[in-house]
């Protein structure tokens, strides 16, 4: 049977599944043609599962009956996730040989929910970047325009999505690389709560900051995949033990005696694109219409949370990237890219005794503040609304030789990581043909609520259903 | 102003020491390998976390952190209430994730005295006997400050081998991960023989902790020494009460020499006290010895330089973030107190005042946790009621006092003979002892009158005679006398 897959969720693909409209060797092999179609093109995916493989394990589950939660869903997981016998490069050249043993706590948790693994996406090389530029391989490129970079560093996750390789995408978002890619794509992308997703098995960028994620078509596919991943993990010590909510169950509330706010220090910023700030303000109407009550709030260390940020995550970088000395694994450490190299230096440079205090030291003091803005916030506010990104899709090329310039495409999302909260990208609406997304922050596992939020307002806007056109 | 003249110094040594001690536990530090690793086949024992593979996390152990906990309460040590695990970065091949994870600002254990009994000199012509007495006072007390103490991961082993006539370096990461303790103290020993003391004292609490077998030779305990010199100087170097005025000196020297593989108690020995004389040397000479790492040399008993300060590392160290802080409440300190048991120094003044034993014989006793319950074993068998008499023996009071004598004197084996057994034989020999001169004249007499022949045949001077006769008496004194004494009894009754 024939299907539109870039269209398909996986609740409606799981409903066809269950009622044998069709397949899952229809839904793996319709993914599979759409990767032959335009992954040269778009550069998504840096490794796919043999076509043989994947047929197989897609028919072994038409001979169940769809029971498990994901049963015949096609996903592709971020290079950072090791997958046991699936190459796994991080997207650097430093990998370009690793096969791992084993797998994510995350990677064994979708297979055993009935996921079938099609490939590997391609990313920034190690989480670092805001584009997609800095894969050691081949930049992915935006579905809506190819001229335009897709986010980063999950680029590849959001592209594989938005061009129906795959239903859903694993990520990770240590500053924005979830929610920067889901919002470039015009697709949902969750950064869960710190510890709420077991980080094991994921190749660290910085162990503070890293949450894991994911970027689906729409929220309740969203809340689906946490409701598997989410929990506490032996194998993390940092993984929390509150129990995972039914995220899927709870959807659907009204929007009556909602408080939102919204943090003054994020509108108004110099360089926010106006055509951006329009859509984003016609969406906070929308939640206004639908009874939210909107208030202005602040978060009143805004400005030094960049500083803090680009201190605290080059010194974690530095230490977690140190085993790649290329005694055991991998190539040497001269086949770093530029900016690892460049985070490596500033690290190890913030560590060093005598810069210490005047570095880390501070900027780990400024972090217990800017957590502390968040807590008194939601005292006070339900959640918090913003912009995703400052800026529309960039071009190819626009800011990859200036880091600062970069850095400053995460200055909505780091503070969120900094302070380990959860926030969901959702799209709000288009300039064009270029999506607009919108972040919608909750308190400390408050994902149910920022879900339930971000639900209402899809339903009455469908932003998802505008696919690229390719 | 007067010229130093160097000759006219002495030198008094400041050592202080850092202790590694690998624990017993059944799994590593940070995942579910075994962390017994020695003797085992090359990485057989490993898994993600221990090789540092990407995205590997860990997840201390619990047990590791309250042995560490418990051995600082043993050593009379403050718990720090909130603790935390740091990465320690350096590059070795031997430690995959390219850091350590150790303990910096904030170590489970901080601030504790070890107090040892230094031995006093006592004359050249001591007796043993004189020791047992008690007469004479060997110890002073003398207390070493513990700075601090923490745990770690202990790293994988480098072997470097020739294959194929190629010179290569091989790593082995069985250990790497194993939980490892670190024991710090402050600059306050003086003597290589005060180094000596406090090393063999710690590896006696561990074991009797029952956290690790502290073994030197596996490596499951490593000392590293840092020593310098300091000056005291004499006043007047022709006066004969000189020593009496020596300077209190009490600045520490502005550097050090850390010694490392040193694998047994007496390489440590050796270490010290080489080390002692090449810095006296070089001071006489009029040089200051640099802050330096040196390696101990076994087959040549000499230090060698490895690293000189310059070349010291920065190790970078910041808070772990893949493990949570760790906070102890009070109970919780409360109720490891109550496990650590009753400690050497303790179980020794118990027996000296229990059961009458001199210093000396506690102290033996005391060395080790088994042969000191061996001892309190034998005394309650002695005690109970119930024990049942073995054959020919009857029951017979005992003191405690002779059990341990027996025990000291007669290097007991444990493992064969059981507290009962001991009893029985101490009784045994005992009533032997004990057995009277006419009874054993009357058991001979009846022994040459019955056997008439043999007793001619031995005055004529055939020897093996008499090996009968005092055959056929062991057999009547059934156990009750010695071979020896019926010997000397069957002559000298025959030679009337």
């Amino acid at each position: 049977m024939k299907m539109e897959i870039k269209a398909l969720t996986i609740q409606s693909a799981l409903a066809g599944l269950r009622t044998k409209q069709f397949t899952a060797v229809d839904v793996v092999g319709a993914c599979l043609t759409n990767v032959k179609k335009f992954n040269e093109d778009y550069q998504a995916l840096l490794a796919v599962v043999d076509e043989d493989v994947l047929m197989a394990q897609a028919k072994d589950i038409d001979a169940t009956d769809y029971s498990l939660p994901l049963s015949g869903i096609p996903i592709v997981l971020k290079d950072l996730f090791t997958s046991d016998g699936i190459r796994t490069t991080a997207g650097s050249k430093v990998l370009e040989q690793y096969v791992p043993v084993f797998d994510a706590t995350v990677v064994a948790k979708l297979k055993a929910a009935g996921a079938i693994i099609i490939g590997k996406a391609n990313q920034d090389a190690w989480g670092h970047g805001s584009s997609g530029e800095n894969s050691d391989y081949t930049p992915t490129k935006n579905p809506y325009d190819p001229s335009r970079v897709p986010g980063g560093s999950s680029s590849g996750s959001a592209a594989a999505v938005a061009l129906g390789m795959c239903l859903a995408a694993t990520g990770t978002d240590t500053g924005s690389s979830v929610r920067l890619p889901a919002a470039f794509c015009n697709l949902v992308g969750l950064k869960p709560t710190y510890g709420r997703v077991s980080r094991y098995g994921i190749i660290a960028m910085a162990s503070s900051f890293d949450t894991i994620g994911h970027i689906t078509k729409t929220v309740y596919d969203n809340a689906l995949i946490c409701e598997i991943t989410a929990g506490k993990d032996a194998y993390d010590a940092t993984t929390s033990e509150i129990p995972v909510p039914q995220y899927t169950n709870k959807l659907d509330i009204k929007l009556q005696g909602v408080k939102i706010g919204l943090p003054k220090e994020y509108f108004g910023l110099h360089g926010m694109d106006p055509r951006v700030s329009d859509v984003t303000r016609t969406a906070i109407k929308k939640l206004e219409d639908l009874g939210a009550r909107i208030v202005d709030v602040s978060l009143p260390h805004t400005s030094v949370a960049m500083a803090c940020y680009y201190i605290l995550v080059p010194s974690e970088v530095s230490s977690n990237l140190a085993r790649f000395d290329g005694v055991r694994f991998g190539n040497g450490r001269e086949t770093f890219g530029m900016e690892a190299k460049r985070r490596m230096m500033i690290g190890t440079y913030a560590l060093s005794s005598g810069y210490y205090d005047a570095y880390y030291k501070t900027a780990a003091q400024i972090r217990t503040l800017i957590k502390k803005d968040f807590d008194d916030v939601f005292g006070a506010v339900d959640v918090l609304v913003a912009p995703s990104s400052p800026t529309l899709p960039f071009a190819i090329g626009q800011k990859s030789n200036d880091p600062v310039a970069m850095y400053l495409s995460d200055i909505f999302m780091c503070p969120v990581n900094i302070a380990g909260v959860p926030a969901v990208n959702v799209p709000c609406g288009f300039v064009g043909d270029l999506p607009v997304g919108m972040q919608i922050i909750g308190p400390q596992f408050g994902e149910e609520r920022i879900y339930q939020i971000a639900s209402i307002y899809e339903k009455e806007t469908q932003w998802y259903k505008k696919t690229p056109k390719i | 102003m007067v010229q130093e003249d160097p000759k006219n110094m002495n030198y008094e040594p400041i050592i202080g020491i850092e202790i590694h001690v690998e624990l017993g536990t059944l799994s590593k530090m940070f995942c579910g390998c075994p962390a017994d690793h020695f003797g085992k086949e090359p990485n057989t024992q490993t898994c993600p976390v221990c090789l540092g593979l990407p995205g590997a996390l860990p997840v201390p152990n619990k047990k590791a952190v309250e042995w560490t906990m418990l051995l600082g309460l043993a050593l009379g040590c403050t718990i720090n209430k909130e603790s935390k695990f740091d990465r320690k970065h350096y590059f070795y091949p031997d430690l995959p994730k390219g850091y350590q994870i150790s303990q910096y600002d904030a170590p489970l254990v901080r601030d504790g005295v070890l107090k040892l009994k230094v031995k006093s000199h006592l004359p050249a012509n001591t007796t043993h006997q004189a020791l047992q007495a008690g007469k004479l006072k060997v110890e002073e007390e003398k207390s070493i400050r513990i700075r601090r103490v923490h745990l770690e991961e202990d790293t994988g082993k480098l072997q470097h081998a020739v294959i194929d006539g190629k010179r290569v370096s091989l790593v082995d990461f069985n250990r790497s991960g194993v939980p490892l303790v670190e024991i710090v103290t402050e600059p306050d020993f003086r003597s290589t023989e005060e180094v000596d003391m406090f090393a063999k004292k710690l590896q006696q609490i561990v074991r009797y902790l029952g956290i690790s077998g502290a073994d030197m030779e596996k490596g499951s305990m490593r000392i590293e020494p840092s020593i310098s010199l300091r000056k005291s100087e004499i006043l007047n170097p022709k006066s004969e009460t000189n020593s009496k005025f020596k300077i209190q000196n009490s600045k520490l020297p502005d550097y050090r020499v850390e010694i490392k593989n040193i694998n047994s108690f007496k390489f440590a020995r050796n270490a010290i006290t080489y080390e002692i004389e090449r810095q006296t040397e070089m001071l006489e000479h009029g040089d200051t010895p640099t802050q330096q790492t040196r390696g101990y040399v076994e087959a040549k008993g000499v230090t060698v330089p490895q690293r000189e300060k310059e070349e010291a590392h920065d190790y970078r160290y910041f808070p772990e973030p893949d493990i949570p802080p760790m906070r102890f409440a009070q109970e919780q300190i409360a109720k490891s107190k109550e496990q650590i048991g009753e400690m050497p120094d303790e179980k020794k003044e118990r027996f000296i005042k229990e059961y009458g034993l001199s210093e000396y014989d506690a102290t033996i006793l005391t060395e080790d946790r088994l042969s000191a319950e061996y001892f309190e074993d034998a005394v309650k068998c002695q005690k109970s009621k119930a024990r049942p008499p073995a054959r020919q023996v009857k029951s017979q009071e005992v003191s405690s006092k002779t059990i341990a004598n027996w025990i000291i004197n007669k290097k007991v084996d444990r493992a064969s003979v059981t507290p009962t057994q001991l009893l029985d034989q101490i009784i045994i020999a005992a009533q032997s002892v004990f057995v009277s001169g006419d009874e054993l004249e009357s058991i001979v007499t009846q022994v040459l009158d019955g056997n008439p022949k043999a007793a001619r045949e031995y005055k004529n001077g055939k020897e093996p005679a008499l090996m009968f006769l005092v055959g056929q008496a062991m057999r009547l004194a059934k156990g009750k006398s010695t071979a020896e004494d019926l010997r000397k009894k069957i002559i000298e009754l025959i030679s009337k």
